[in-house]
């Protein structure tokens, strides 16, 4: 009873130290999602920028998944309690946009707390993702990742196939897929995030339009266009294959990523993030550009980002966004975006840390790295491929997600799931915009 | 004396053991894990039997650095886990024990009012009244406090239908000559429903212990500060799923270490289940 | 249900209920009365801009035909999570209670997993035992096992059922147990004199004397299995394959807290309310009639 007493106690003190140190500096709060080695990555940055001025204290607090951070985030600006900046994931970016009075946009914070910013220095592709039509920049993007593909190289060779030579399109993906099958593999193809990769990636990467309005970009209440002829063959085929037991379906996230870790499945598309675990389980694996189809015009175009961006609250005073914007500045510095690169697994936001890491030769030792790199930066993106804008994205995506299972159960043909998936997700849409227009 | 046949009892520990297998599998493989290498971890099947790193693994976790969890010392941790866990147990025991109490030996206006009022709380989990409930906090300045971590907590009914359901088996014998005897409310309390209560208060004590320490969305939700936060979040901060390196061995380590102190209560508080002499015989 | 002998005394019932009554109304009457306001109202998330729709948002719920569905998803759900958790945690007290030898093992064994919070539970179980990336998903594929949850509703219901009664039989077990262990001896001994058989004593002794605390688990494991149930819906199937274990407190928790849409969620919660009120209503109406109180 007595240690447990003292343990109350020093528990008191340290938490009265911390908050009387916390007074000599203007107190920055940034709530964030992020996990494993990134969480690390989150605090040691925070202490960093501490460090290197005395102004200003970026105090990071996890809490917990994307959606729980969001919805804390909601909570706090409800009760006027909000941090100053949260991280809200890719499919969040919709809900923020349609909060315009909740958020200060990052340009903006940039420009009143008087530091240089020139968009031109970061990746299109991404920071594109994040900005309104009109290239006002929303929300600074802290970790990015796009989809690849990845192989199993064993199971390339017993099934023949040249794992120097990569298939590029969907048709020799799934040719390969094929004879990998034939030659006794237990599982052909996979893919991680069906939505995300197989129609939102797979829409910008074949430079065809995911919805109308550019996307929603340009308006709160677009129509999907997800029943496309290109989206419904793909689907169509992926059915077959499912059938045939050459794909076999992992899931609404990340599952999937086990079928190829397991050796079960030999192919896998998946996000750039995923290498870390592929290299850890000393697997023989390699990596190709996700897959397009030759017959879409102008494909492959460029792929979208996922991952989370980093949103400012509005309604504090003015000497703290000076202080947020000079720690995005901090953060866009080179040696530490090379670092954050090269250490998280996460692309580089500016063309200064990708530079530098190839300096660094990072990209030869590290195979597999810059792909992601280079479809985001390979064209600047069109209406098709800046990016996904819905209100309500998460709800979307449970809605085909739903449609896509019922179809690989075989319970309905493509054609139908995706029409059924469009109607749904519109209904949706103009239900959510609603709470938002009035 | 109750007979007793070999082959009942052969039967029972059959079922006993299957049970264990079945109800303790992800816990001993959760162990088996956290004597792994990662690369084992992340190829599945990964083997049904321990593995050579136990010493490795543990001695890693336990002494090797602590920058995973966000700077925080594993201790105080322990000590934020430990404070809510007891907090809410013993809160949460001695409030709905007097409800119940009262619901069950008085009569009085309103009763079955305050009744309902009490047992409608059953239901409607934390998460789905969220946000007006952070307003609250907020407005009572509850966040980053330890009475915003448990009292909220203490406000479920189950306790209390649990000792309105044990009250109400106590003969009334009992209270007619408790109060033939001259003692009051408090005395009929103290001296025999509380020893009465015995094995009802330690079952509750364990499952409460256990519901405090094992929160996570409510302390995430009205903690701020690193230095509030309990193992469990630690814990969910060492996981991540997409695009990041999880340790996964020092995960399954970390979980079999937050499992300790909760175990230890159900295995200390196990001797006030079993049967004493005076009870048998009560 | 009251006893016959009571205390008689005017002040003390309202000062011993005050704390719990206290708590009460601030945490949960005063969220719940919000949540009924909200329900009102279509809002969007951060509250910038809300109107008054009267009970429209009610409307579209229960016009929903996926609403009707998850209603019978969470019959046949927690029907079968109350029933397999409170059948398998007897059976086991049973015979803790039962044996001489290991008591103290079997006892500790049963109880701890219990004790791995849920938030990790889910974690775990996705890690290891999901049906896309578990050990045992690719044993039971690997022995030929058409097993795919993932895509085979029925298999989903299954799974999930099985997770969320596992979750539930420690604590099942440790009051089945601590209310088999109060029963006096002398009584089952008596019996076993006049000639009953283990099976007899059973029914006729020992169940009757264990109602008080099976109708409490009845109660509870039906809340459970209504209300506590949707992390492990979330960690292990997300509702899928196609809404196949979508409860519905899952829907409440995905469409408010995921969603993000508040007035669909406050009217479901506030419907959800209703239905369990009228569950426990009944419950402590008729049910309650056969417990065997002193």
């Amino acid at each position: 009873m007595i240690r447990f007493k003292a343990a109350l106690t020093a528990s008191a003190l340290t938490f009265a130290v911390t908050t009387l140190s916390a007074q000599a500096a203007t107190e920055l709060q940034w709530w964030h999602a992020m996990t494993g080695a990134n969480n690390e990555t989150v605090e040691r940055l925070a202490k960093e920028f501490n460090e290197s001025q005395s102004d200003y204290k970026v105090v990071p607090v996890f809490k917990g998944t994307y959606p729980e951070t969001l919805n804390a985030g909601i909570a706090a600006f409800r009760a006027r309690q909000a941090p100053h900046i949260i991280q809200v994931f890719d499919v969040g970016t919709g809900v923020m946009m349609g909060a315009r009075a909740a958020i200060k946009p990052v340009a903006e914070v940039m420009k009143d707390g008087g530091e240089t910013f020139e968009i031109k220095n970061y990746l299109p592709g991404i920071v594109g993702y994040y900005s309104t039509s009109k290239g006002e920049l929303l929300s600074f993007p802290f970790n990015s990742s796009s989809p690849i593909a990845y192989y199993n190289v064993k199971a390339l060779r017993q099934a023949g196939l040249d794992p120097a030579k990569l298939p590029k399109t969907w048709h020799e993906v799934f040719d390969a897929a094929r004879k990998i099958k034939a030659s006794g593999w237990a599982c052909g193809v996979t893919t991680t995030w069906p939505t995300w990769i197989g129609l939102e990636n797979f829409a910008a990467w074949n430079n065809v339009a995911y919805a109308t309005d550019a996307n929603g970009l340009n308006s709160l209440t677009p129509k999907l266009k997800i029943n496309e002829p290109i989206f419904v063959d793909h689907w169509d085929r992926i059915a077959t294959l499912q059938k045939e037991g050459v794909f076999q379906y992992g899931g609404r996230t990340v599952e999937a990523k086990n079928k190829f870790l397991s050796g079960e499945c030999a192919i896998l598309t998946e996000s750039s993030g995923g290498i870390g675990d592929m290299i850890k389980s000393g697997m023989e694996f390699t990596t190709g550009p996700l897959p397009y189809y030759p017959e879409a015009a102008g494909a492959p175009q460029n792929t979208v980002p996922g991952g989370a961006s980093l949103w400012v609250f509005a309604g504090k005073p003015a000497a703290d966004y000076k202080g947020v914007a000079k720690f995005f500045t901090f953060l866009s510095q080179t040696p530490v975006q090379a670092r954050l690169h090269q250490v998280s697994g996460y692309l580089p936001v500016t063309f200064a840390a990708y530079e530098q890491s190839k300096k660094d030769g990072f990209y030869e030792k590290n195979p597999g790295r810059e792909q992601p790199i280079l479809q985001m930066i390979a064209k600047q993106p069109t209406d098709n491929s800046r990016g996904i804008r819905l209100v309500n994205m998460p709800a979307v995506r449970d809605i085909e997600n739903e449609e896509i299972e019922a179809l690989l159960a075989g319970k309905q043909d493509a054609k139908t799931a995706l029409n059924r998936a469009v109607e749904r997700a519109n209904a949706a849409i103009e239900t959510a915009a609603k709470a938002v227009q009035q | 004396m109750i007979e007793r046949r070999p082959v009942g009892t052969l039967l029972a520990h059959f079922t006993l053991i299957a049970g264990i297998v079945i109800v303790a599998f992800p816990i001993y493989y959760t162990f088996v894990a956290s004597t792994r290498t990662i690369a084992e971890i992340l190829a599945p099947p990964m083997p049904l039997w321990p593995g050579p790193h136990f010493l490795e693994n543990y001695g890693q976790a336990l002494f090797g650095g602590l920058g995973r969890i966000g700077g925080v010392d594993v201790s105080l941790l322990l000590a934020n886990t430990t404070v809510v866990a007891l907090a809410v147990a013993v809160g949460k025991i001695v409030i709905s024990m007097l409800s119940a109490y009262a619901i069950v030996f008085f009569r009085f206006p309103l009763r079955m009012v305050f009744f309902w009022m009490i047992f409608i709380t059953l239901m409607l989990p934390v998460e789905v009244r969220i946000m007006p409930t952070y307003k609250v906090m907020v407005d009572l300045g509850l966040i980053d406090t330890y009475a915003g971590l448990t009292v909220p907590l203490m406000a479920s009914a189950t306790a209390t239908f649990l000792f309105r359901q044990f009250f109400l088996t106590i003969p009334d014998e009992l209270v007619e000559a408790a109060r033939i005897d001259g003692a009051g409310p408090w005395r009929f309390f103290k001296d025999i429903l509380l020893p009465l209560s015995k094995t009802n208060i330690a079952a509750l004590f364990v499952i409460l212990f256990i519901y405090g320490w094992t929160q996570y969305l409510w302390p995430l939700l009205v903690t701020n500060s690193n230095d509030m936060n309990t193992i469990i979040i630690a814990l969910r901060k060492m996981i991540s799923f997409a695009d990041a390196e999880t340790e996964w061995h020092m995960v399954m380590v970390t979980t079999i270490l937050a499992l300790v102190p909760p175990v230890l209560v159900v295995v200390l508080m196990q001797r006030w289940f079993v049967k004493g002499l005076v009870d048998s015989e009560k | 249900m009251q006893r016959r002998v009571t205390f008689p005394n005017r002040v003390l019932p309202y000062l011993l209920l005050a704390p719990q009554i206290a708590i009460t109304s601030v945490f949960f009457f005063w969220p719940a009365f919000q949540a009924v306001k909200q329900s009102l109202y279509r809002e969007d998330p951060f509250g910038l801009s809300s109107a008054f729709v009267g009970l429209e948002n009610f409307r579209a719920v229960l016009t929903d035909p996926n609403y009707l569905h998850s209603l019978r998803v969470t019959v046949v759900f927690s029907l079968s999570v109350a029933v397999a958790a409170l059948a398998a945690a007897l059976l086991l007290a049973v015979m803790t209670d039962r044996v001489v030898k290991g008591r103290g093992v079997y006892r500790t064994l049963l109880i701890w997993p219990y004790a791995v919070a849920p938030a990790v539970a889910g974690m775990l179980w996705l890690f290891l035992f999901s049906p896309a990336m578990g050990t045992l998903a690719f044993l039971l594929r690997r022995a030929g096992v058409a097993w795919d949850p993932l895509l085979d509703g029925d298999q989903a219901m299954l799974l999930v059922v099985v997770a969320a009664a596992w979750k539930q039989v420690s604590y099942n077990f440790i009051f089945f147990l601590a209310g088999l262990q109060a029963i006096p001896r002398s009584l089952i001994e008596a019996a076993a004199i006049d000639g009953a058989g283990p099976w007899r004593r059973f029914w006729s002794i020992i169940f009757p004397l264990l109602s008080p605390v099976s109708f409490y688990l009845l109660v509870v494991n039906t809340v459970y299995a209504f209300f506590d149930t949707f992390g492990i819906i979330h960690a292990v199937t997300g509702g899928g394959p196609a809404k196949a274990t979508e409860t519905l407190v899952y829907k409440v928790f995905n469409d408010g807290y995921v969603n993000l849409d508040l007035g669909s969620s406050s009217a479901q919660s506030v419907i959800l309310m209703a239905i369990v009120i009228g569950l426990t209503a009944v419950q402590f109406r008729y049910v309650e009639k056969k417990v065997h109180y002193a």
